[in-house]
C-alpha cells in the first residue's frame, strides 16, 4: 500500500515537473506575446527603451537627455581602455578579436568546457588576468566604461543568445528563469511581479518597465548612480540586479556569481531579436 | 414591574451592550492619525507606492484605490488579515505580507487597519 502510494505520488511529481518545463523557444514566444498584447501600440524594438516606451511624457524628457547623453564621455573612456596596450604589449583585441563591434553580441553564452554561463564582464577580467593585469571591479568604473564602448559599437545588432540543447545549459537557463519568477525578500516580490504583471503601471511616481528589452541597454547610465558617493552614473547589469534585490529587501547575490549569471542568461534570451542600444540613459 | 417593562428593560440592556461594543470597535481619532502616519511612511507601510489614498500624493497605480473600505470589508478582522498577509487570499499577490514578514509590528498593523478602515 505504502509503496503504491509513493509510486503514485512520485508519478504525480514527475507529471507536474514535466508540465512545468517548456522549451526556451516556447518561453520566448509566450514572453513576447504577453507584452505585445499588453502594449498593443508599442513596436517590438521599442521595448528596449524601457519605461520610455510606455510613458509618453517621460519619453519626451528622456529624448531631450539623449540629445547630449551624459554617458558619451564614458564611451570614449571605454575606447581608450580598449585601445591602450597592457604592460605585456598585448591588448583586449588579443582576447576578443580586432573588431570591437563584434564582441557584445556574443554575450552571455554557454561555455561547454567550463559548463557555465560566460558574461562579457567575466571575459574582460579573465583577459586582464591572463595578461598579468589587475582585474576591474565588477559593478562600475572601468568595466562599465569598456562595456559601454563595446555596447555602443554593437548598436543596432540584434540580441542573439543561444541556449544549446545541453542538459547543463538548460539547467542554467531554468535556474535563471526560476530566479526571475520566484518571490524573494521581506517585500516578497519577484522580478516578474513588477516587470511582467504590473509593467507599465506606476509604483509611486515611477513607471515600471517591461522585462522585454531590459538587457539591451546595459551598461546603463542612471542619474541615481551619478549622485555623490554612488559613482559616475554608469553601472553593469549585475549592479542593477543587486539594487533590485535590495529594493525588495532581499540580500543581493554577488555580482558575476552563478545566480546572476544564470539570470542574465534567461533574461537576455527573452530579449532575443531586439537591437542592442547600450549604453542607455535612465532616471 | 410588568412583564412588558421587564422585557423592555432587557432589550435596553442588550442595546446598551451592543452600543458599547460598537463604540469599542471604533478607533479613536488619535489611532487613525497614527495609522495614517505609518501607512504613508515610505519605510513603514508605504501604501501609497501602490494604492491611491485620500490625502496622499503621487500614489502608484498598481493596486485598487483605498476607498469605501467599510463596504468592501464589512468585517474589519478580514481587512486586518489582508494587510497581515495578502498571499493567503491570493498566493500571487504583489502586496508585501506586512505581518507575516514583519514589515510592520502587530501594533502598527492594528493602527494601519484603523486608518484604512476609516477611508
Amino acid at each position: 500500500m505504502k509503496k503504491t502510494l509513493t509510486l503514485l505520488l512520485s508519478a504525480g511529481l514527475v507529471a507536474t515537473a514535466t508540465q512545468a518545463f517548456s522549451s526556451p523557444k516556447e518561453d520566448l514566444q509566450h514572453f513576447r506575446a504577453y507584452f505585445e498584447q499588453r502594449f498593443p501600440g508599442v513596436q517590438l524594438n521599442d521595448f528596449s527603451n524601457g519605461p520610455y516606451a510606455l510613458d509618453a511624457s517621460k519619453r519626451l524628457q528622456w529624448e531631450s537627455m539623449e540629445e547630449f547623453p551624459p554617458y558619451e564621455e564614458y564611451v570614449d573612456k571605454g575606447r581608450e581602455i580598449w585601445e591602450t596596450p597592457f604592460k605585456n604589449g598585448k591588448s583586449f583585441a588579443s582576447c576578443f578579436g580586432k573588431d570591437p563591434s563584434k564582441v557584445r553580441v556574443k554575450y552571455p553564452h554557454w561555455d561547454s568546457k567550463t559548463q557555465q554561463v560566460v558574461t562579457l564582464e567575466g571575459d574582460i577580467n579573465k583577459c586582464l588576468k591572463a595578461n598579468g593585469e589587475k582585474p576591474f571591479g565588477w559593478k562600475k568604473g572601468k568595466i562599465a566604461h569598456l562595456g559601454a564602448y563595446l555596447g555602443y559599437e554593437a548598436r543596432g545588432q540584434k540580441t542573439n543568445v543561444v541556449i544549446p540543447n545541453d542538459p547543463k545549459a538548460l539547467e542554467a537557463y531554468e535556474e535563471g528563469k526560476h530566479f526571475f519568477y520566484a518571490k524573494r525578500g521581506q517585500l516578497n516580490m519577484a522580478c516578474a511581479d513588477c516587470h511582467v504583471y504590473y509593467s507599465g503601471q506606476r509604483i509611486r511616481g515611477n513607471t515600471l518597465s517591461a522585462a522585454l528589452g531590459h538587457t539591451t541597454h546595459f551598461p546603463v547610465f542612471r542619474a541615481k548612480w551619478a549622485k555623490k558617493g554612488k559613482g559616475d552614473g554608469l553601472g553593469t547589469l549585475h549592479r542593477r540586479y543587486g539594487g533590485c534585490n535590495k529594493q525588495v529587501r532581499a540580500r543581493p547575490f554577488k555580482a558575476q556569481g552563478k545566480e546572476y549569471r544564470n539570470l542574465e542568461f534567461f533574461h537576455t534570451y527573452m530579449s532575443n531579436g531586439l537591437e542592442i542600444n547600450a549604453p542607455g540613459y535612465r532616471e | 414591574m410588568t412583564k412588558f417593562t421587564q422585557r423592555l428593560g432587557g432589550t435596553t440592556t442588550v442595546l446598551a451592550l451592543c452600543a458599547g461594543l460598537v463604540f469599542s470597535a471604533q478607533a479613536s481619532a488619535d489611532d487613525i492619525a497614527a495609522g495614517k502616519k505609518i501607512a504613508f511612511d515610505r519605510k513603514k507601510g508605504n501604501c501609497l507606492a501602490c494604492h491611491q489614498i485620500e490625502g496622499g500624493s503621487l500614489a502608484g497605480t498598481i493596486a485598487p484605490p483605498l476607498v469605501g473600505m467599510k463596504a468592501r470589508f464589512p468585517d474589519k478582522a478580514k481587512l486586518r488579515a489582508q494587510i497581515w498577509d495578502s498571499t493567503v487570499a491570493n498566493p500571487n499577490s504583489i502586496m508585501p505580507p506586512m505581518g507575516r514578514h514583519k514589515v510592520l509590528t502587530e501594533k502598527e498593523i492594528d493602527l494601519v487597519t484603523d486608518f484604512i478602515y476609516s477611508l
